[in-house]
C-alpha cells in the first residue's frame, strides 16, 4: 500500500507539480477549444488568453503565500 | 524547419538543466566514495531512460496525429506551465535559486556519514544514489524528448538535442571536476518554459481541431506572445517583491 502511495505521489508531483489549479486550467482550456471548434468557432484565441490569466493567477497566489509567511 | 530547430533547442536546454543537477549529485557521490560505482549507476540509469524513449516513442507515432497532439499539447502546456510558474518565481525573489554547490555539499556530507555497503565490488549507496540522481532528473527529460519529438513524429531529432546536451555536460563536468554552478539554470528553465508552453498552446489546439491564422508560422508568433507575457510576469512580481522588502525594512527599522 506504501508502495503504491509512493509510486502515486510520484506521478502526481512529475505530472501536476506545484499548483494542481494549472494542472485543471490547463485541461479545461485544451477540453473548451474542443468543444468550441466541434461548435464550428475556431478558436485559436482561447489557449494564448487562458494561458495569460491562469500563470498570472497562480503567480499573484504563489506571491501573496510567500510575503504572508 | 522552425519546428525542428525548436524541438531540438527545447530538448537541448531541459536535458542539460537536468543533468546539471544530476552531474552535482554524481560528482558529489564520486568525489566521496569513489568513481567506479557512481560511473557504473550513471551508466545504468542513462541506459535505462534509453530503454524508456526507444520503447515510448515508436509506440507513439502509430497513434493518429491528431490525437497525439491534442493529449501531448495538453501534457506540454501544462509542464511549460509548471516550469516557467517555478522560473518566474525564482527569478523575481519569492523562490529560493537552486544553488548547486550547497546541494553538491548537502550530497557529499550525506555519502561521508553513510556506512559502506560493498558487495560484488560495488559500493551500493553510491550505485544507489547515482542512479536515482540521473534517472530521476533525467525521467523528466525523457518525457519531454517523447512528447515534444511525438508531436512532430520526430522523437529522434529531440533526442539529438537531448544527447548534444548530455556530452556537453559530461564533458564539462570531467573538466572543471566541480559542481556546475555558473550555468545560468534559472534563464535556461525560464526557456524551456516559455517553449514548452508555446508547443503546448500550439499542438493542443491544433489537435482540438483549430485552424491557426498563417499555419505552421503562428508558432513563432505564440512563441513571441508567451515570452511577452513571461517577462512582463516576472517583471511585475519583481517589482512585488522589491516593494514587499521595502515595506518590511521600514517596519523592522
Amino acid at each position: 500500500m506504501n508502495a503504491l502511495k509512493t509510486f502515486g505521489r510520484f506521478w502526481y508531483d512529475f505530472i501536476v507539480g506545484d499548483d494542481w489549479k494549472l494542472a485543471v486550467g490547463a485541461v479545461l482550456t485544451v477540453s473548451l477549444t474542443f468543444f468550441l471548434t466541434h461548435h464550428d468557432v475556431n478558436a485559436w484565441w482561447l489557449a494564448p488568453i487562458a494561458v495569460a490569466a491562469l500563470l498570472g493567477i497562480s503567480l499573484a497566489h504563489a506571491s501573496s503565500r510567500a510575503t504572508s509567511r | 524547419m522552425a519546428h525542428d530547430v525548436f524541438i531540438v533547442l527545447a530538448a537541448f536546454l531541459a536535458c542539460s538543466v537536468e543533468m546539471v543537477e544530476a552531474l552535482t549529485i554524481v560528482l558529489a557521490v564520486g568525489v566521496t566514495r569513489g568513481w567506479r560505482s557512481a560511473i557504473i549507476g550513471t551508466i545504468a540509469a542513462l541506459s535505462g531512460l534509453a530503454v524508456v524513449v526507444a520503447a515510448l516513442g515508436p509506440a507513439l507515432s502509430v497513434i493518429p496525429i491528431d490525437s497525439l497532439r491534442l493529449v501531448v499539447g495538453t501534457l506540454l502546456l501544462i509542464f511549460g506551465l509548471q516550469w516557467l510558474r517555478k522560473a518566474i518565481l525564482r527569478a523575481s525573489g519569492f523562490k529560493a535559486v537552486h544553488d548547486e554547490d550547497a546541494i553538491f555539499e548537502e550530497e557529499r556530507q550525506a555519502a561521508l556519514a553513510a556506512g559502506r555497503a560493498d558487495r560484488d565490488g560495488i559500493d551500493w549507496y553510491a550505485f544507489t544514489v547515482s542512479f536515482k540522481g540521473v534517472f530521476l532528473e533525467g525521467l523528466e527529460v525523457a518525457f519531454i524528448v517523447i512528447t515534444v519529438g511525438s508531436a512532430q513524429h520526430n522523437v529522434a531529432l529531440a533526442a539529438v538535442g537531448a544527447f548534444i546536451a548530455l556530452v556537453v555536460v559530461l564533458a564539462v563536468g570531467l573538466v572543471v571536476h566541480r559542481p556546475l554552478s555558473r550555468v545560468p539554470e534559472n534563464t535556461m528553465k525560464f526557456g524551456v518554459g516559455v517553449m514548452l508552453t508555446t508547443f503546448g498552446i500550439f499542438w493542443a489546439s491544433e489537435g482540438a481541431g483549430v485552424e491557426w491564422p498563417g499555419g505552421d508560422i503562428a508558432l513563432l508568433a505564440v512563441l513571441v506572445y508567451v515570452l511577452g507575457m513571461a517577462v512582463g510576469l516576472t517583471a511585475a512580481l519583481r517589482a512585488r517583491h522589491a516593494r514587499v522588502t521595502a515595506e518590511l525594512t521600514v517596519a523592522a527599522g
